[in-house]
């Protein structure tokens, strides 16, 4: 709908707030589980809906930004395993753009329940494969540990996406339905 | 207050505060790398107490830093007991020797040398680090930072959304604390004592008008950059970028050949382990 | 006197693709070289959209169908980039917080000369020229969050006009402004027009603020044509204003009540010139015959602040030992500078922070040990941007959200809500989405949805911002309404000294953390120390009064009267 260079300046733009929006949702509405390092990930809900909407490089450099700044602040350094997982499991979601077309509203079950068994997937494969992995490689932390963590991430993430994910995703698209039939502001 | 971001930027005026941006970034992200590969404490322990002393010389308050350093002290503790409970045997499994402190080797939780020496030098991976990145935060001016990205070769694009991030992350503070109140006023629970899934629903009601606010600052934002000839060209100038001088030079020679020696001790320890029980 | 025109559009229309028929119709327009041109109109009327037409966000960043021609200093917009376009003309946005995207003041002057690839010695001379010029120096290192609305816009300006672009538009410059930078903005860009030989392209709907400084041109559009496009001095003597649904300058409204002929006058367009013969004698001889009402007396009191003190910083108090009563049944406007604790006092009566010291009572009991919620059951309070307050994506569902949470029975959720609803002229949108509602419709549910919990009192934030003269009647009828007929006590916060004027019955004045002054919008109006130290602004009525030797607050307190009943 808009020119090519229209389109990349947005994405600029969306990655900063969508950078800014993730900082303060993980400052601020952290619900902790118990497990360190380990809370309901509001930010990933809405890292879902800013896929859909930007697509993959404006979500995966969005997450990557909006999760190192927030180290940096709260931890003092980052936590770079977790970082560069958080911002490929980003990419992924863009990559459910052109599959769930949101921005032509009305998300059917079936494309939602395609993109919860995606993002499970996802999730699996970031938080469970990768991410202690990589903490294995980097920290040589024991690997009962790591993976124990790795599943709690998971678990908690799929579970914020699917229900805080889905509902925005949701709820974008019904605002989307007007397209083609706007009538004048009166 | 709220508006004070990254914990306190000040120009202190000291020689850390004439560095280019992008040294201190270069120096920053060096020495995390090799200290992240590294398991040789003496290194460690090294590059730690060189980022102790260079922080003492950044006249950085420790008042503003309490929290951090307090929240970094929870971290670590609670990781270091996370690994004991899950491997209490994991430093005799690393070190190949066992010399028993408490306990003996038949209980599941007993306490060796190797063990404590291991996680020892996890707390030292867990915090070396952060004196460094204290130092880059407080002395590096955050309009100096996409400059700083930019030049160490990051796309002007990329660097420019690390700016726009900081730019407007106190306004999406400011949005989101207003959003909440008023959704508190009309009945939403969001106090930590609400129960669980009344907390989930109630961070839905104010992330929806977070969401739709910020996507049409997007598009004013979008507008507006694009209306002052953002992305006209493959790169940009910075007015706030600095030259290198020959003091940006002489740091990164420094942290070059702290670099070196960090690689040259993975071959005389023939690994990332220095095992000092061998 | 024969030079081409800067601006030039022939037999232009256009359509945007989202919409079924077009917004621009065959727009013929011409603007020379060196003048200063309002347009004005309605909401929808397409004024905007023609501003998007000038700085080539149309076509590029909007798609649509366009016809006829349109160029902008010799450059056809369809075949121009925005780039291109950027360099002849110069868009001053309407919100200063979404322009100004540098972290601090200079960054953001020189963003545009960045994106050049201009060496920082060029930049720095650039940014040190405008910075002095625009007043600017002294804010040069500040960052966003600390500036005022009105310098916000000037580094918008110096943003700019760094490019040294000939032709500068402004989209609604003085829709962020408090009265007083309002006026000192108009009269830094009629400055500017002159020092710069610049064209200038205003568009806003507040004609009378910007007739404070001369406009040569006064271009009025409706339903996407342009239906008048003379000197502003023709167009008011016509009354088109009116006709149109704009509100026209005050005075004149004053003329034509005490029934003046606009064919007689000269310098309709500046109230300092204005020559009509006999006006003396006709005001004196009208206000003698109106007899003022007596005002409608509250004396119940419903909200007694007393000595209130807050501060974040205790050392610099925001609200300095504050005492005040509002009583049942009032309609109160608070105003004041930004930034001299209007919303704090706000959130310090609806509980979102917390005094250090003082007694703050409703209807006899304390508030401070209630909770947010427990307060919000009597004291509404409504954000100045609806989108800020709505959570849900159906007008039902939002207005019901709070009494669901408070547990109420859904048959009478149901009855609640539609009666609400009714009050609030939404009844037949009720099963419409949010997102296909205008902006004072959105306004509307939101106030519906406090309303909807029966509180005693509301207090709303700019209820009018950025709405048209026949939005803003009907908001305002709307709340007059819902005060005279369900005894609810209002506050509006506001920068809109007509409002104040004509729709409340007493305003109190914030500055330095205390109140100024406490009394009817007329008295307040005429103090001159405090409308300077509260950056208020006169009306032209106050002028008008003061020319010809009437006591300006009788004369107001005359005319507000009569519209009122004109209505």
């Amino acid at each position: 709908m808009q020119n090519k260079q229209s389109t990349s300046i947005r994405t600029v733009v969306a990655t900063g707030i969508g950078a800014a929006i993730i900082f303060v949702l993980m400052k601020f509405v952290a619900i902790p589980t118990g497990i360190p390092n380990t809370q309901v990930n509001v930010a990933a809900g809405f890292l879902a809906l800013l896929g859909a909407i930007f697509g993959p490089v404006a979500a995966g450099l969005a997450v990557f930004i909006g999760h190192a700044l927030n180290d940096f602040v709260t931890y003092g350094s980052p936590w770079w395993t977790w970082i560069i997982v958080d911002g490929l499991i980003g990419v992924a979601f863009g990559f459910a753009k052109n599959r769930l077309k949101i921005e032509d509203g009305v998300l059917g079950t079936a494309k939602l329940v395609w993109f919860n068994i995606y993002q499970v997937i996802v999730n699996f494969i970031g938080w469970v494969l990768l991410a202690p992995t990589g903490d294995i490689i980097v920290y040589h932390e024991p690997a009962t540990k790591v993976y124990l963590q790795g599943i709690t991430t998971w678990l908690v993430n799929s579970i914020s996406v699917a229900i805080i994910g889905s509902i925005l995703l949701v709820l974008y698209a019904r605002t989307r339905t007007q397209r083609g039939s706007l009538k004048k502001e009166r | 207050m709220q508006n004070q971001l990254l914990i306190g930027y000040d120009n202190r005026h000291t020689f850390l505060n004439r560095l280019s941006g992008s040294t201190k970034l270069l120096c920053f992200v060096g020495l995390s790398i090799i200290g992240m590969m590294t398991y040789d404490t003496r290194y460690l322990i090294g590059v730690m107490v060189f980022s102790l002393i260079i922080f003492h010389f950044s006249k950085i308050n420790y008042r503003d830093i309490k929290f951090v350093v307090n929240v970094i002290i929870g971290f670590s503790v609670l990781n270091l007991v996370m690994v004991y409970v899950f491997a209490p045997h994991y430093g005799v499994t690393i070190y190949g020797t066992e010399h028993l402190l408490l306990g003996s080797s038949q209980h599941y939780f007993n306490l060796t040398t190797e063990q404590l020496f291991y996680e020892f030098n996890l707390l030292l991976k867990y915090t070396f680090a952060v004196p460094l990145a204290l130092i880059f935060l407080m002395t590096t001016n955050p309009s100096e930072f996409a400059a700083s990205l930019n030049k160490i070769g990051i796309s002007y694009r990329i660097s420019y959304s690390v700016a726009i991030a900081l730019r407007y992350i106190p306004d999406v503070q400011n949005d989101y604390r207003t959003i909440s109140l008023a959704q508190q006023a009309r009945g939403f629970e969001m106090s930590k004592k609400a129960p669980f899934m009344t907390r989930v629903r109630g961070s839905i009601q104010i992330l929806l008008p977070l969401i739709f606010s910020s996507l049409d600052r997007i598009e004013v934002i979008s507008q507006a950059m694009e209306l002052r000839r953002f992305g006209k060209g493959k790169k940009r100038t910075w007015y706030m970028a600095q030259k290198f001088k020959s003091n940006d030079y002489l740091a990164l020679l420094c942290v070059l050949v702290i670099i070196l020696i960090g690689i040259g001790l993975f071959k005389v320890n023939g690994g990332r382990f220095w095992n000092p029980f061998n | 006197m024969m030079t081409a025109p800067i601006i030039s559009f022939k037999d232009f229309s256009f359509q945007y693709n989202s919409q079924t028929e077009p917004t621009l119709q065959h727009l013929n327009l011409a603007i020379y070289p060196g003048e200063k041109v309002l347009i004005a109109g309605p909401s929808g009327s397409g004024k905007s959209t023609l501003g998007r037409c000038l700085n080539g966000l149309i076509p590029q960043s909007y798609q649509g169908t366009m016809t006829g021609s349109a160029t902008v200093n010799g450059h056809d917009i369809s075949a121009s980039s925005i780039f291109e376009l950027s360099m002849d003309i110069g868009t001053v946005l309407q919100d200063p917080d979404s322009q100004f995207v540098g972290l601090t003041v200079v960054e953001d002057m020189a963003f545009s000369l960045e994106n050049d690839q201009q060496t920082q010695p060029d930049m720095q001379a650039a940014t040190t020229k405008w910075a002095q010029t625009l007043d600017l120096t002294d804010l040069l290192t500040h960052r966003p969050q600390e500036l005022s609305g009105g310098q916000k816009q000037r580094v918008s300006m110096a943003g700019v006009l760094i490019d040294n672009s000939k032709i500068l538009l402004f989209d609604e410059p003085l829709a962020s402004l408090d009265p007083a930078s309002g006026k000192a903005s108009m009269a830094l860009i009629d400055q500017l027009t002159h020092d710069e030989d610049l064209t200038v392209v205003i568009i806003e709907h507040r004609i009378e603020d910007v007739l404070q400084q001369p406009i040569d041109r006064l271009i009025v559009m409706q339903d996407g044509a342009i239906v008048a496009n003379d000197k502003p001095e023709a167009i008011l003597r016509a009354s088109l204003m009116a006709q149109l649904g704009l509100r026209e300058p005050l005075y004149l409204s004053a003329l034509k009540l005490a029934g003046v002929d606009l064919a007689d006058c000269t310098h309709l367009d500046r109230l300092a010139d204005l020559a009509v013969p006999n006006l003396t004698a006709t005001l004196q001889q009208w206000t003698a015959g109106v007899d003022l009402k007596v005002p409608q007396v509250h004396a119940d009191p419903l909200l007694e602040i007393d000595q209130l003190n807050f501060g974040y910083d205790p050392q610099r108090p925001i609200i300095h030992n504050l005492s005040v009563t509002l009583n049942r049944g009032e309609m109160i406007s608070l105003v004041g500078q930004n930034g001299t604790g209007k919303s704090t006092l706000s959130n310090l009566i609806t509980g979102f922070l917390t005094p250090q010291s003082g007694k703050l009572l409703f209807n006899g009991q304390s508030l401070l040990d209630q909770s947010v919620k427990e307060r919000a059951d009597q004291i509404g309070y409504i954000l100045q941007d609806p989108n800020q307050m709505i959570s849900k994506t159906l007008i039902f569902d939002e207005v019901a959200a709070g009494l669901t949470l408070r547990g109420v029975d859904p048959d009478e959720i149901e009855q609640r809500v539609l009666a609400t609803l009714k009050v609030c002229g939404l009844y037949e949108f009720r099963h419409w989405p949010i997102s296909a509602l205008s902006f004072g419709q959105k306004k509307r549910v939101t106030i519906a949805a406090i309303l909807v919990l029966q509180p005693a009192m509301i207090i709303l934030d700019e209820p009018t911002a950025g709405q048209d003269l026949q939005h803003y009647t009907e908001m305002m009828t709307f709340l007059t309404k819902i005060n005279r007929e369900q005894g609810i006590t209002i506050m509006l916060i506001t920068h809109d000294m007509h409002l104040m004027l004509e729709y409340t019955d007493r305003t109190i004045v914030l500055g330095n953390g205390t109140i100024l002054m406490d009394a009817s919008p007329a008295d307040v109006l005429t103090n001159d120390a405090i409308i300077d130290q509260a950056s208020l602004a006169k009306t032209s009525l106050y002028e008008l009064a003061e020319q010809h030797q009437l006591n300006p607050t009788e004369f107001v307190a005359k005319f507000v009267q009569a519209e009122r009943e004109a209505r």
